[in-house]
This record gives C-alpha cells, sequence and structure tokens, in this order.
C-alpha cells in the first residue's frame, strides 16, 4: 500500500529539558561585571532573598540547540506543506518579514520612549493603519488588540460606549450558530448577553426572520462574512438595512478576509465595525499558537471611541501617539499593540500592493478546484458556492463508523495536517478545508489524491482510518486521562 | 437497563427516591453520549435546587452538559467520589456514578417524570432521529 | 508574484477543471455592486531588497545608538543569538497550535517545559502556556479572583503600572467589578494601614506588583496573610522576570499574572510580549488560557496534550474562563530557550548584575546635589530619584547628548512631580553609567 507525500522518516527520542540537566552546566555566559559587586541578603534584606531554583535546568549551548531542534522535528509547518484548516488561513509567512522586524532600530525600540526619536516606528504603525483602511474601506482603526478575540471584545466595547453616550447600551448581541467560540466569549466579557440565532436551511443568517430578532434589546448582530462555512452572506447589505433602521451595529468577524481582499471592501456593503487577524489574512506566523494582532476597523461614528493612544500624523508630517481622546473606551492593552507583528503585516501588503486581489483569486480558485474534485466522495452539506473554503460532512464514512476525526487523522500518513473537524457546529461531522492561495496545483492535486485514497480505505479497510495515524512518533493520546488527572509540570521525583 | 422504580427527564437525569431523600444521577444514555467523563462539578451541600434548574455540569474531554435537578430540594450529599473516579458515572451511571442527593420538597413532584417505560420509548426516538 | 506557486496556465487548468469561464466566475456570490472594479490604492508591490529599503528607513528614524534608563513594564537584557536561530526554523515558527498532537509534540513539549518553568520562577503549583501580555494577564487574574470568591470588588495597589490599571478598568466597568486604589507609603510599598477589614470584607482580590512601578518590591507573604484574614485572595503581577533569579519568589500569592518580556525578548516598541498566569492547582479549572498536560498513547509512549479545554472558548462558548485563543506561544518557546541558556546558575548571576549595577547607579546619582532616592523600600534593578528640577527639562537635554533619560513620573502621579524612574540592568557598561551620571550633573549644573 503506497501513501502519497509521505514515508516513515527517522526522528531522535528526546526527553525534557529537565531531565537532561546537571549541576555545573551553562549554556550561557556573561559579560564579566565592571562595578562593584553587591550582597543580595545585605542590599535586599535576607527575607528578600530566594533559594536556588529547584529543579531549574543547567544545560549546555550545544544541548540546548540539539533539544530543541529535535522538539521541532516532530512538528508539523507550513514550511512543510499544506496545513487545510478552515478558517485558519495557515498561507506561507514570508522570511523578509522576520529579517527586517529583527532590525537594530526596530526591535529595540522602547515603547516608552518618546515620539521624536519613534518616528520610524510611528509611521510603520501608520502606513499599516493606511493600508487596512484601504483594503477593507472603512474610517479609522485601532492596531492595539493583541489578537482576533481581543478585537472582537474591543469592537463591542466601541459598540457599547457609542450606544451609551445615546443614553442606552441595550442588553444582547445576536450571534449565528455558526460563530466561532470567541464570538459569544467576547459578548459577554463587553457585559451583553449571548442570542444565539439559527442559520437557515442554506447555513447563511435568517434574514427573513432576522426583523423580528432585532428588537430594541440588541446592541448588534455579530457576523463573519464568508460565513464559516465559506460561503458569502448574499443579503448582508439588507441584513445591514435592518440592523441600522433599529439602531443596532453591524460587527464583522474578519477571519475569512482572504476571501475578500482587493475583491470587496465591507465597509461599503454596510459593516459598522470589524477585526483582522493579522496572522490569518496578513501572513503573520502562527508560532504554535500565536501572536497574533487583532486590529479593528470603524466607521467614522464609532472613531471617537476608539483605544487610546491613537497613531496621527501631524500637519507637519511628524507622526505621534494621541491621547488626548475624552470618548476613549480606554486601553485594551499596554503600549501600542503587537508592534513586531504589525511590521511583520506591513511588509506582506507592501510586497503585494494593489496585487493582493490576485491572492484573493488564487485562495478562492484553489478552494473551488479542491471542492470539484472532492464532491463525489464526501457529503457536501450545503451547496452554495464556495468561497475560500469549502466544509464537507463525514455523512458517507459514518455508516462504516468512521468520522471526521478518523478521516484527519489519517490525512496525518499522507504527509498532510488535518482540515479543520467538527466546526462549525450547524454541519454534523464537519470536514472545514482552507487551502489558501499559497498552495500550487500540485500540492492540492496531492492534497485531492490523499483524500480520495483515505475515502477508499473507509470502504475497504475502516480499520485502518481508524486507528490512524500509524505513522507518526506517537499514536492518539489519551486525552481523557490527560483530562482526568492533569500532569501540567515536571517534578525533580517524577 | 434502566430501572423501574427511577424515574427520569427528558434531559437524561434519574432520581430514586426512598421516601423523602432523593438520589440523583445521569443515565446510561447520557454517559455514552457523553463519552469517557473526567471531570464533575458539584453543588454545595445544603444548596437549594428547584427542578429543571441547573446545578452542576459533566465534562468528558471535548465536551460540557450542564446537570438540570429533577426535583425541588435541598442537597444533603454530593458523590465525593467522583472527585478521584469521575468515570464511575461511565461504569454505573445508575449507582455507584450518583451525584447528588436531595431532600427532596415534595416527592409527590416525581410522579410528572418518566417511568422506566416511557424514558426507554423516549430514547429510542431519539436514536432514530440521529442516525436519520 | 512570488508567493503565489501558480503560473498562468496552471490557473487556466483549473479553471477549466472546475468548468468556470474565468475566476470572475467564482465570486459571483459577492452582490455586483460590491465587487471593486479597480485595483486597491495602495503602496508596492515591493521586492524583497525594497522592503528592506523601507524597514532599514524607518529603523534609521528611531533610537539606534541612543543609552536608555527605561525601564518601566519593559526592560533591555542581553539575548543569545540560540534562542532567535531556534524560534526562526520553520518547523516551529510557522506551525499552527497543537490541536493534532500527535503532529506537534515539538510544540507541546516545549510548553510544558514553559509552565514548568514559570511554575519554578513563581514558587506556585501551575502555570499556563500564555496571555497576550502581563497587563491582560494581570486583568484576567482579576477575572478569575471573582469567579473563585464571587465577590465583585478588587483592591488595586497604585503602584501597579499605570497601564496595566487602566487595563483593567476598561475590562471591569463592563462587568461590574468595582476597583479600588490604595495608596503607598514612603517606603514605596502598599500602605497596609488602608487595608481594613471592612475594606476587605466583600474584596475579591488585592492586587499589588512586585518590584511594582517605582521597583520596589513588596512585601508579600504579610499581604497574603492581610488577603487571606479578609476572605480575599493575593494577586501579584511581575514586569521584570529577572527579578526572580534573586528575590523570593511570590510564593505566598494566590495568583501571579506577569509578563515575561525580561526573559530574553526585544522590546520591539511594545510587543509581542509574553503573559502568564501561574496559581495554586486547586484554582486550574479556573484559570484561562491553554495547558499542556502530560499523557500516554496506547503503546505508553510519554506524549503532551492540550488539556482541560472544556474551560476554553471553543467549547464553552459565552460561559468560557476567557475569550482568548490565538496566545504568545512563539514568545513562550523564546522564553523557555532563553530560560535554559541561562540556567539555574546563570539566571542568578544576571540577577546579581543587575543589583550590582543598579545599586551602581543609584550611588553615582546621588553624589549630584539635589538628587536623592525616593523610597525606602529595596529595589531591584529600577529606582526612583528626585531631581532638583522638572525631568521632562532634564531629559530634553538628555536627549541631545543621544540619551533617553527617567521615565517622569508626573504624568501618571501628580503627587511625584521631579520624580524620575531609572533603570539600569546588566547591558548598561560602567562607562556608560559614569557618562550618564556625568552628564545629569553637568545639566543640572547649567542654570535653565
Amino acid at each position: 500500500m503506497t501513501t502519497g507525500p509521505a514515508s516513515r522518516h527517522i526522528s531522535r527520542d528526546e526527553g525534557l529539558i529537565f531531565e537532561k540537566s546537571a549541576p555545573g552546566k551553562r549554556g550561557m555566559e556573561l559579560p564579566p561585571l565592571d562595578v562593584p559587586p553587591v550582597d543580595p541578603a545585605a542590599t535586599l534584606g535576607s527575607a528578600f532573598v530566594r533559594d536556588s531554583i529547584e529543579g531549574f535546568p543547567e544545560v549546555s549551548e550545544i544541548e540546548v540547540i540539539r533539544h530543541f531542534t529535535r522538539l521541532s522535528s516532530w512538528n508539523y509547518a507550513i514550511d512543510l506543506g499544506m496545513y487545510p484548516l478552515g478558517s485558519c488561513t495557515m498561507k506561507y509567512n514570508p522570511r523578509v518579514n522576520e529579517f527586517v522586524a529583527r532590525f537594530e532600530g526596530l526591535a529595540s525600540e522602547h515603547p516608552q520612549q518618546p515620539s521624536e526619536i519613534s518616528q520610524g516606528c510611528l509611521r510603520i504603525l501608520y502606513d499599516l493603519q493606511q493600508c487596512l483602511l484601504a483594503i477593507t474601506g472603512m474610517d479609522a482603526a485601532t492596531l492595539q488588540p493583541a489578537a482576533g478575540a481581543q478585537g472582537e471584545l474591543t469592537g463591542l466595547l466601541l459598540i457599547r460606549a457609542c450606544l451609551e453616550r445615546q443614553g442606552n447600551a441595550r442588553k444582547k448581541v445576536l450571534i449565528p450558530d455558526s460563530a466561532h467560540g470567541t464570538n459569544p466569549a467576547s459578548v459577554v466579557i463587553a457585559g451583553y448577553e449571548v442570542q444565539n440565532i439559527k442559520s437557515n436551511e442554506r447555513g447563511q443568517i435568517d434574514t427573513d426572520r432576522l426583523r423580528e430578532f432585532v428588537t430594541d434589546d440588541v446592541a448588534a448582530l455579530m457576523v463573519t462574512n464568508p460565513s464559516t462555512l465559506g460561503v458569502f452572506e448574499e443579503r448582508i447589505a439588507e441584513i445591514a438595512q435592518i440592523l441600522h433602521e433599529r439602531g443596532a451595529f453591524l460587527y464583522m468577524d474578519g477571519a475569512n478576509m482572504n476571501a475578500l481582499a482587493g475583491v470587496t471592501r465591507p465597509g461599503d456593503f454596510g459593516v459598522d465595525v470589524m477585526h483582522l487577524n493579522l496572522h490569518k489574512t496578513f501572513s503573520t506566523p502562527h508560532g504554535g499558537g500565536g501572536p497574533g494582532a487583532g486590529p479593528v476597523l470603524v466607521k467614522q461614528n464609532l472613531e471617537p471611541f476608539l483605544p487610546l493612544p491613537v497613531v496621527i500624523r501631524k500637519e507637519n508630517g511628524q507622526y505621534a501617539l494621541d491621547h488626548n481622546r475624552p470618548q476613549s473606551i480606554g486601553r485594551v492593552r499596554a503600549y501600542c499593540g503587537n508592534f513586531g507583528v504589525l511590521l511583520r503585516a506591513l511588509a506582506y501588503t507592501l510586497a503585494y500592493g494593489p496585487g493582493i486581489r490576485q491572492a484573493t483569486e488564487d485562495a478562492v480558485l484553489n478552494a473551488n478546484y479542491i471542492r470539484k474534485h472532492l464532491e463525489g466522495f464526501f457529503d457536501l452539506p450545503y451547496s452554495l458556492p464556495s468561497m475560500h473554503e469549502v466544509v464537507f460532512s463525514d455523512a458517507r464514512q459514518r455508516s462504516q463508523g468512521v468520522h471526521t476525526m478518523d478521516i484527519a487523522k489519517r490525512l496525518i500518513d499522507y504527509g498532510f495536517h488535518p482540515y479543520t473537524t467538527a466546526f462549525p457546529l450547524i454541519v454534523p461531522g464537519a470536514m472545514m478545508i482552507e487551502p489558501t492561495e499559497s498552495e500550487s496545483k500540485e500540492e492540492c492535486d496531492l492534497f485531492i489524491g490523499a483524500m480520495r485514497s483515505i475515502a477508499a480505505e473507509v470502504e475497504s479497510n475502516p480499520e485502518l482510518v481508524k486507528t490512524a495515524p500509524q505513522s507518526t512518533r506517537v499514536g492518539r493520546l489519551d486525552e481523557v486521562a490527560a483530562a482526568r488527572k492533569p500532569v501540567l509540570r515536571w517534578r525533580p521525583s517524577s | 437497563m434502566y430501572p423501574n422504580d427511577f424515574r427520569y427527564t427528558k434531559d437524561h437525569e434519574w432520581v430514586k427516591a426512598d421516601g423523602s431523600v432523593g438520589t440523583i444521577g445521569i443515565t446510561d444514555y447520557a454517559q455514552a453520549e457523553l463519552g469517557d467523563v473526567v471531570f464533575v462539578e458539584l453543588p454545595k451541600v445544603g444548596t437549594q435546587l428547584k427542578a429543571g434548574q441547573s446545578f452542576g455540569t459533566v465534562e468528558s474531554v471535548k465536551a460540557v452538559s450542564e446537570i438540570f435537578s429533577p426535583a425541588t430540594g435541598e442537597v444533603t450529599e454530593t458523590n465525593a467520589a467522583l472527585a478521584d473516579a469521575p468515570e464511575k458515572i461511565n461504569k454505573d451511571p445508575h449507582g455507584a456514578g450518583w451525584i447528588v442527593k436531595v431532600r427532596l420538597a415534595d416527592p409527590k413532584e416525581l410522579s410528572g417524570l418518566m417511568d422506566a417505560a416511557a424514558y426507554q420509548a423516549y430514547i429510542a426516538e431519539k436514536s432514530k432521529e440521529h442516525s436519520a | 508574484m512570488r508567493y503565489l506557486p501558480k503560473s498562468p496556465s496552471e490557473r487556466q487548468e483549473m479553471l477549466d477543471a472546475i468548468g468556470a469561464r474565468s475566476v470572475e466566475d467564482l465570486f459571483q456570490s459577492i452582490p455586483h455592486q460590491f465587487r471593486l472594479r479597480d485595483p486597491l490604492p495602495l503602496p508596492g508591490p515591493l521586492s524583497e531588497a525594497e522592503i528592506i529599503q523601507y524597514f532599514q528607513a524607518r529603523a534609521a528614524e528611531n533610537a539606534r545608538g541612543y543609552a536608555s534608563c527605561l525601564g518601566a513594564g519593559v526592560y533591555q537584557h542581553l539575548r543569545s543569538v540560540v534562542a532567535d536561530a531556534l524560534v526562526q526554523r520553520g518547523e516551529f515558527l510557522t506551525s499552527y497550535t497543537p490541536y493534532q498532537a500527535e503532529f506537534a509534540q515539538g510544540t507541546l513539549t516545549a510548553i510544558f517545559e514553559f509552565q514548568t518553568l514559570m511554575s519554578q520562577l513563581t514558587g506556585q503549583e501551575v502555570a499556563n502556556a500564555s496571555m497576550y501580555d502581563g497587563s491582560t494577564a494581570l486583568t484576567e487574574a482579576v477575572l478569575m479572583a471573582e469567579r473563585l470568591t464571587g465577590r465583585h470588588r478588587v483592591l488595586v495597589a497604585r503602584s501597579v503600572h499605570p497601564e496595566y490599571r487602566q487595563v483593567l478598568a476598561t475590562y471591569a466597568k463592563n462587568l461590574g467589578i468595582q476597583v479600588e486604589e490604595i495608596g503607598f507609603t514612603e517606603s514605596g510599598q502598599l500602605d497596609r494601614s488602608a487595608l481594613k477589614a471592612e475594606r476587605l470584607a466583600d474584596a475579591a482580590a488585592i492586587v499589588v506588583q512586585s518590584p511594582n512601578f517605582f521597583g520596589v518590591l513588596e512585601e508579600l507573604p504579610a499581604l497574603a496573610d492581610a488577603a487571606h484574614a479578609g476572605g480575599s485572595l493575593l494577586i501579584t503581577t511581575i514586569a521584570e522576570g529577572v527579578s526572580l533569579g534573586i528575590v523570593r519568589p511570590p510564593a505566598a500569592a494566590d495568583i501571579v499574572a506577569m509578563d515575561g518580556q525580561a526573559f530574553g525578548i526585544a522590546p520591539s516598541y511594545g510587543g509581542p510580549y509574553v503573559g502568564v498566569i501561574a496559581t495554586h492547582e486547586k484554582f486550574v479549572r479556573q484559570m484561562p488560557g491553554r495547558l499542556a498536560g502530560q499523557t500516554t498513547d496506547a503503546a505508553g509512549r510519554r506524549g503532551f496534550v492540550l488539556t482541560l479545554a472544556t474551560r476554553e472558548q471553543h467549547i464553552r462558548r459565552e460561559k468560557a474562563t476567557s475569550n482568548i485563543c490565538t496566545n504568545e506561544a512563539l514568545y513562550a518557546l523564546a522564553a523557555t530557550i532563553h530560560l535554559c541558556l541561562l540556567g539555574k546558575e546563570g539566571l542568578r548571576e544576571l540577577a546579581l548584575q543587575n543589583l550590582a549595577k543598579a545599586r551602581f547607579a543609584q550611588t553615582e546619582l546621588e553624589k549630584i546635589p539635589g538628587v536623592r532616592r525616593v523610597f525606602s523600600g529595596p529595589t531591584f534593578n529600577e529606582f526612583t530619584l528626585e531631581f532638583p528640577r522638572s525631568v521632562k527639562l532634564i531629559n530634553a537635554a538628555l536627549l541631545r547628548e543621544k540619551i533617553v533619560g527617567p521615565l517622569a513620573l508626573g504624568t501618571q502621579y501628580p503627587e511625584l512631580t521631579k520624580r524620575g524612574l531609572v533603570c539600569v540592568t546588566e547591558t548598561a557598561p560602567r562607562t556608560e553609567i559614569e557618562r550618564f551620571a556625568a552628564a545629569v550633573r553637568r545639566i543640572l549644573e547649567t542654570p535653565l
């Protein structure tokens, strides 16, 4: 039996760094002290002096290099191949972005230093703002939120501030049942109640019934567009109108902006406030779980409430941080944001320029190509046109006792990272696939081949799929034991 | 499978009355749906429960289910064994996997719940819906 | 375009396979009136060389070549090139959140090591896989204390970083959490006389920072006792993590919410950094953020998985402990590598160097007429000085000599005008400290 782009490979075993530790080993030496040494007990008082840190590692530089290099060899990564994770937009992380982020004069700058000697940093922030405003068709921006979830919270707080100013903050935010989990979680932290609204039989916002849901108690509707099914909300302008008629806001979760950049602008179709995920659409690296950045873009009526400080350009051409914002909601994070991430996103945008549209077109082309070639093999619960992602379900495979998670695990044996399993919630057994524009036709064909092969295995040898992955250094791990008796750190005796 | 002296709710809780003491747990159907139980959030002794009100949660690795009280009453005892061995709910959901005991405010309240036969018919319908 | 791996003929082949005449066909679901006709007015496209030029030009417009005595929550420390080489490996840099554990044991093992190091450093039982930064970690710690105690008031020391307090205020006001401030004494530490029984009775927590914004260490065991006597929790935040190399860890606190920026992470004009929450094991189910846990596979091999996920937004949704999803994983990895390189003895030596450098600087500066130490409490590598004239004026003159002077405290603390915050780390050569002191002396000798 041949698998596709993957075969077995040797990877070294490796314990924890603590298990290689021995007294007297050092990995980093310091230049000698050129001032008189001090006795900590005399300087601080003995009550403030700590004992030696028990169990802290003592290893050499070469052991550190080997340890983490071996660890890295156990990971999958975009640099190795496709991550078809829906709504994650796992695209290429350009290396020049890493290079420029590390420049002396950028990486070294202190956030509290005077703005006269920070003009380069401030200009980077301002230039990025201008680019994001052009791409989204919005009027004003904040770059402060540290991730998409924080962006959602910030956007909701802006809505609240605007409504409070009008005399009534209102009570509820409408959330479609296809929404990402951060949406309802953010609503609660903003002090609102979640009202879940059921998608219609097409998996879209039930616009016909929306009017009855948008009462005077409703502050906003949070929509992801395209939806988490990868489908554009065709009646989005009508949805915006219904909300605006009642004085409510349309919030757009910009996680799926990779289907829209350069082709359409949310500001044009009625969005009042939205966030972007720079670690998705704008190529900043995921790094195993972060950092990210979640800038928020708004229409003019929400501008006065933006978090402070706001990055401005004065008439004399100087850039500055404006703290004089009496209606601001305050800060959502110390300093002005994840500058290193923002810088990388600007580098990405500059690389494309107006040609950003081509990336969007290629992303949508790849998704549709994959959809076309897998339609006969997996159930397609919603047949509306896909944009940058497509959602299948495991309905056909269930009769063999095989579920989306099993198929996902078997994909690993073919050298691919799994797609997103079990989300969105409105599709039982969901298989959510987003290739992004970074995938060549060859890689798409290999993925299609792998998925078709797995579909055949489900018929002929379902056990193979149910016990996958077969070829990784560890098999399926016991998550039940990990949750029942959590072991969350190494201890010396273990 | 489903004891005849228990009464059952639509949310898959069971209650067994011994005079004015009610023992409450979740059914075999519920534990099978949930998967391996990893944690149970229990109410404090003395908590006043109302029929239909949520009083705790049962967690698997990937899901959290609220437990709704089948009856009105005061919590007199919670199953401490579940802290170290939540899997009792999977292994013996109608016995050692009991969750709380309450002093029933009104034992007659339970007659409004399903008996074993009605519950078995109810879950048979549900199973049909799922595989549809 | 170099990031797009398709030739025009391949695009055509794919369109043909789909049955679309042109790529326009694939965007039919966007209402016609919203489809852009013209390309967006964006700068670019730039080649790699031009991108480098753009950012080199920006770097030249900042403070390259300046000496600085700024700390105030962000600390200049030596960074090893080894850590940077490792975090740039594509397998770390370009990998996703480790939801599919079999394919991500590298990331998960490193997270487990990070959690361990943070627990060891803080003297707490468990630590999470990271929060955004210190300011949001502190805010989440307050929300955690509210959940644990059922109380809705917190007492926050004014000596906590002003921007951290501002972030807390932004979140607290929408959640009905009352934030009350407690002042500081002439030692620079929390005014314990203000912790009366009535005030603590319905407080979820006392919140302090140590070393605090003024650089002064708080007496955490005494504060913990006071908090616990009132049924509250003690939350402490740490911005200068290197202090933990020599200073007694905050084991007495119930929740530690720190920023790991000091562990080899570049200042980078404000971020990214790495927040951490560390706490007692009994509180773990109320802790926000991801957690990596140890387990085994069917063959008994040790492995790591994300665990206790039912706390998190993707399962618990509106009832989650937090909305956090993406955190600061790569920077947690960088901090982990940095701390492994330093090791037990290296971190201690680093902390002692900081202590020594700061003492030396303080001594030199206090020789200047009119310059005095402000607070009597013990300090690590940061201290507050009083100057005979406005710190802003002194700093304007220092800037002309390419020195970034002390942070003027008067803006954030109106009663502390003419006081400045000075931070000196192992990165300041003795000659630079002497040059700084000489410059201040000279500036103060010059009449206004």
